[in-house]
């Protein structure tokens, strides 16, 4: 199934959740923040929280900045 | 004599707040950062590198218990996408201390006044310790303090000019009405613009580029640390006032004849 990471498509296998798809990128979840169709999700949420089609992610952290 | 610079209910011994932007890597932010004495750091919030993650991140070069991250929402050019960004960055477990700069325009990268009051507004219901970028205006500044920002931050010039203080009148006319902390924010260059600042009493100065992209930039967080250290210092003092004519500085007795 199709959904958005940080703008980008990518195709995933269904009944992923967010925790999973973070260890399938290799991203830390200590270090990002999940918004997920505009809403923030709990750390401890990423575990059950289940992905659908059309779901749109955003996985921030901090960078260097003024 | 102890001298704290007190936002909300922290008080810190540095006056000094460093951006991390700029640098050449993360061993030279956090080596400046160290040198610079600042026990407040800004930070940005951008989107991971989904195709690259595995990068070192900043927060494994700064210990969020050693110092207080300061995210700001750059980047941001109305009042929506700032109190996005605010929520996320506090997710991250950082802290509700938010630097708040909606910007108004890209090649001055003023700050859009109302887009800020709006946003302020709703941040501190929420809860967050508002710090937000704003004009060298007196009645913003007012505004804001009257929502409930924990501080406010004019800017001496352009974020990243180097043009030190541009208008030391409305920045003085901001100090002697505000009754929260005074951080100029923005557009200092070398550390006698910070020291300047401080002279005239300003709380606090927050840079990143005047220390990330000198030419050295570790030698320049120290002269930073000075400046700002050299006008606190001096503005405790007291300096003596102007005069047009000559005060000889010894006795005129004893003169030989």
């Amino acid at each position: 199934m199709k959904i958005k990471i940080n703008g980008e498509e990518r195709e995933i296998a269904p009944g992923l959740s967010i925790g999973t798809l973070l260890e399938q990128l290799q991203i830390r979840p200590g270090r990002v923040v999940v918004e997920r169709n505009r809403d923030i999700v709990a750390r401890n949420a990423y575990g059950g929280t289940m992905l659908v089609e059309g779901d749109i992610l955003e996985i921030v952290h901090f960078v260097g900045g003024g | 004599m102890e001298d704290f610079l007190k936002i909300a209910d922290i008080s810190y011994r540095s006056r000094l707040i460093v951006g991390t932007g700029k640098y050449k890597d993360f061993a030279e932010t956090k080596r400046a950062i160290e040198v610079s004495g600042a026990e407040i750091v800004t930070v940005a919030v951008r989107r991971v590198n989904i195709t690259d993650p595995n990068k070192e991140n900043l927060l494994d070069y700064l210990n969020p218990k050693k110092y207080t991250i300061l995210p700001n929402t750059a980047g941001c050019f109305n009042a929506e996408d700032a109190i996005r960004t605010c929520r996320l960055a506090r997710e991250a477990g950082v802290g509700k201390t938010v630097k708040l700069e909606v910007i108004g325009d890209d090649k001055t990268l003023f700050p859009d006044i109302p887009a800020t009051l709006e946003a302020a507004k709703i941040l501190v219901k929420e809860g967050f310790i508002v710090l937000p970028y704003i004009n060298d205006d007196p009645i913003t500044a007012k505004k804001l303090e009257d929502i409930g920002c924990a501080a406010v931050m004019p800017l001496a010039a352009p974020i990243g000019s180097g043009l030190g203080i541009r208008n030391p009148y409305n920045i003085r006319i901001i100090l002697e009405h505000a009754n929260v902390p005074v951080i100029v924010d923005a557009g200092v260059g070398t550390a006698s613009d910070a020291a300047i600042a401080m002279e005239m009493g300003c709380h606090g100065v927050l840079m990143n580029t005047a220390i990330a992209s000198a030419k050295d930039p570790i030698l320049m967080a120290e002269a930073m640390r000075l400046g700002v250290e050299a006008g606190r210092k001096a503005y405790l003092a007291g300096r003596i006032p102007k005069k047009l004519y000559a005060t000889a500085s010894s006795p005129l007795d004893g003169i030989l004849n």
